[in-house]
């Protein structure tokens, strides 16, 4: 939460010192308040005000940490409702449910097959992140081997789920090393969880039935040094879970409500009747702020669009996505396939390739650097211009991919077709479609070698 | 206690009514944002449409084609199978065949199959042109005349041809979408200048959509911003119920060429996308993925 910079210079030692590198302890609070430098870097200050000082200065949604490492999900400090305001910041963590009271089979193909849930899109690996692996056989035993198998066959941080106290911190230690987040720490165990939170220095999660519940736990968390918590409002369907995650963050960000300053954890897995709703409830509990989403889904088909989704709503809508500037190879092309130039721009590379695949002709698309702006702009900046493309196609080797020699560009820019025509003596300079929807009929019309 | 942050906004978005008597839909109307059942009253739920072509799709999957296959060459046995088999509500109409680059079917054949399927169903009808200006004119003029007082929902109405198509929506007593793409503010600027010969209780808009994996995200705040515009800053002119029209979009992915779940679940991940972003009417392509969102929002 911003403190001014008046509220601070109250708590500091006003004797001018330097230490810091300010001129003047004023100086030293004005500069705190806008970030400009560190609370450690004032020698004198009471370890009290500091800590106080820190609380009231911390973002209004604390940031935490499962896992550790590579393979470590980081969520919260989210700072917006809607994310045409800023930006979403930290993407959900998509886990994946494995019970103890599934079989020894079930359980080695589903840990097998989670490692497979991995793509890459667009420069980006699009993966799951952790295993929530839930004791519902009532056995620390058989909760044991699960845990025992999924750290030895796996590197995915855990979520530990156990109604019983003793197995879920006798599991908790033995992958303490990978920061599991706990879970469920209620209002009946949260003083007996405390000091064992503690000790192995992992998160807790906060479940309770009621948002008063919930306050009162992540208090006494607080209270106790536990810093990080993740919040399950306990809705169990979908609608009830958009509502009480919209009301947290709300009353995080907009009333700076430090006990509900969490993320938030839901279970779409046991919120549907199927597996095609429980893909869509995910999707949308992930589009309405969760921070960790627990799901049973399993199946490519089912996990893919969800990855997706979630890489499309956490892209900072204040940067214009970008591709990387490449040749790209478009359903397998040779030697007589068409080429086709265009810009970095991620939406007209997304809606120029779809076309190409919908045309079914195999094409190169030369995808031209333009920091991210459109045909039109990009010309006319210079960055897609006769004398630019020339370049690229002497940076790419375009001539050597293929044996004719027609270049086919936007619709768009009629004036690049003159420049391209002097710059690329030997080609022919196609103009094509102006919509890239016409493209697949451009192709099947107009392209012969 | 801990007192929930509730938050009331003192506008409503407009509610527009499609079709006419007992099966007529009204959308919009709430004056909260999408699903905020806690704190304000959304007296309509979203409208939710099938996609009906008046010519055989090409290049479809299998499995967008499988459930009209027997029917696509009659776009009025389509239309009665959305209805009947899969329980549509609303039905969307693309006239595809009066695309100039394509089978450029005159206007007044196009109206006349507009015409069959109106009197074939008594559902509210949205009727889309290819967004071709100067044809989609044309053809939406004599759409309108042709099925006078039918209360359908014609469009996309656009910069170029909004004047044209208006006059005849008001005269013969229809809705419009307007469109503008992928910024609010033209969303403004055309409603501003519709408004003021055409009555915006009869407006919504559509800041066309893109699909999953291509954009969604753009129309997806865009859609917010536009609410937000509407609910929270109280802009009148930003207060239509929004329509994304996202089936055409989905299914051209090759991720919903892939396979049927998948395309399904792209198509409806879409679709509740921009429903939790305040979309107010959606029209689907496949019936399956109609029926998951039917299912769960209502």
């Amino acid at each position: 939460m911003a403190l001014k910079g008046a509220e601070i210079m109250k708590k500091l030692p006003k004797t001018n010192c330097k230490e810091c590198g300010c001129a003047t302890c004023f100086a030293f609070a004005m500069k705190l308040a806008t970030g400009g430098v560190k609370l450690d870097d004032c020698p004198y200050l009471d370890p009290e005000v500091k800590t106080e000082l820190k609380d009231a200065m911390a973002p209004p949604m604390k940031l935490v940490t499962i896992g550790t490492g590579q393979n470590a999900i980081v969520i919260g400090e989210e700072e917006v409702m809607f994310r045409h305001e800023k930006t979403f910041f930290h993407e959900p963590g998509i886990a994946v449910l494995i019970s103890d009271r599934e079989s020894e089979s079930d359980i080695g193909e589903k840990l097998a097959r989670v490692k497979d849930l991995r793509f890459e899109r667009i420069g980006n690996v699009l993966k799951i992140d952790l295993l929530a692996l839930s004791n519902d056989s009532g056995d620390s035993g058989i909760f044991e081997t699960l845990v025992k198998k999924a750290y030895e066959t796996t590197d995915f941080p855990f979520i530990l789920i156990s109604e019983d106290m003793d197995a879920l911190f006798s599991a908790a230690a033995m992958c303490a090393d990978r920061r599991p987040l706990v879970y469920p720490i209620t209002s009946d165990n949260v003083s007996a969880s405390i000091p064992k939170l503690k000790e192995l220095g992992v998160p807790a999660g906060v479940k309770g039935d009621s948002l008063d519940e919930i306050i009162s736990v992540t208090s006494q968390l607080k209270d106790a040094g536990v810093e990080e918590s993740i919040i399950d409002p306990g809705s169990r369907n979908m609608l009830d879970g958009i509502r009480d995650q919209t009301l947290i963050r709300r009353a995080a960000l907009k009333k700076g409500f430090r006990p509900l300053g969490y993320p938030t954890m839901t279970f779409p897995c046991f919120m549907c009747q199927d597996k095609y709703e429980e893909a869509l409830a995910t999707s949308a509990l992930m589009t309405k702020y969760a921070g960790i989403v627990v799901t049973s889904l399993i199946e490519k088909d089912f996990i893919f669009p969800l990855l997706v989704h979630r890489f499309n709503i956490y892209s900072d809508p204040r940067r214009p996505m970008t591709v990387e500037e490449k040749v790209y190879e478009v359903s397998q092309p040779d030697e007589n396939s068409p080429i086709l130039i265009s810009t970095n721009y991620a939406l007209d590379f997304f809606i120029v390739s779809g076309a190409i695949e919908e045309a079914n002709i195999p094409a190169f698309l030369c995808i031209k650097d333009t920091g991210g702006i459109g045909v039109l702009a990009a010309w006319t900046s210079g960055k897609f211009t006769g004398e630019a493309i020339a370049e690229f196609f002497k940076k790419y080797d375009v001539e050597n991919r293929v044996k004719h020699r027609k270049l086919i560009i936007p619709g768009v820019a009629k004036k690049l077709k003159d420049e391209l025509e002097e710059e690329l003596p030997s080609w022919e300079i196609l103009l094509g479609p102006s919509e890239a929807s016409d493209i697949p009929k451009f192709l099947s019309e107009e392209w012969k070698v | 206690m801990f007192q929930a942050p509730l938050e009331k906004y003192p506008v409503n978005i407009r509610e527009v009514v499609l079709g006419l008597g007992e099966k007529a839909k009204k959308i919009g109307g709430e004056n909260t944002f999408p699903f905020h059942f806690f704190e304000g009253s959304l007296p309509n739920s979203p409208g939710l449409a099938l996609e009906v072509l008046d010519m055989q799709p090409e290049n479809w999957a299998t499995w967008a084609l499988d459930p009209f296959k027997d029917v696509v060459s009659d776009p009025v046995e389509w239309a009665k199978r959305g209805v009947e088999e899969y329980g549509a509500e609303i039905l969307c109409l693309r006239l595809l065949s009066i695309d100039p680059m394509g089978m450029d079917v005159a206007p007044e054949e196009a109206a006349k199959t507009v015409r069959n399927v109106v009197d074939s169903l008594n559902i509210p009808l949205i009727v889309l042109g290819t967004g071709t200006e100067d044809k989609d004119s044309k053809v939406l003029i004599e759409v309108a005349r042709a099925c006078s007082g039918k209360n359908l929902l014609l469009g996309p109405v656009l910069k170029g041809n909004y004047q044209e198509i208006a006059k005849a929506a008001l005269e013969h007593g229809h809705a419009i979408v307007a469109q503008a793409s992928m910024d609010a503010n033209l969303t403004k600027e055309l409603n501003i200048a519709l408004c003021k010969f055409f009555p915006p209780e009869k407006i919504v808009v559509d800041p066309t959509s893109s699909a999953l994996g291509y954009g969604m995200e753009y129309t997806f705040s865009i859609i917010e911003s536009i609410k937000q515009f509407g609910l929270v800053a109280k802009d009148n002119m930003m207060l239509m119920p929004v329509f994304a029209d996202i089936g055409i979009e989905c299914w051209r992915t090759k991720e919903a060429k892939e396979s049927k779940d998948q395309g399904v679940l792209w198509e409806a991940t879409t679709g509740m996308t921009f429903l939790l972003a305040g979309a107010n009417l959606v029209v689907f392509r496949h019936p399956e993925a109609l029926r998951l969102i039917k299912n769960m929002i209502l």
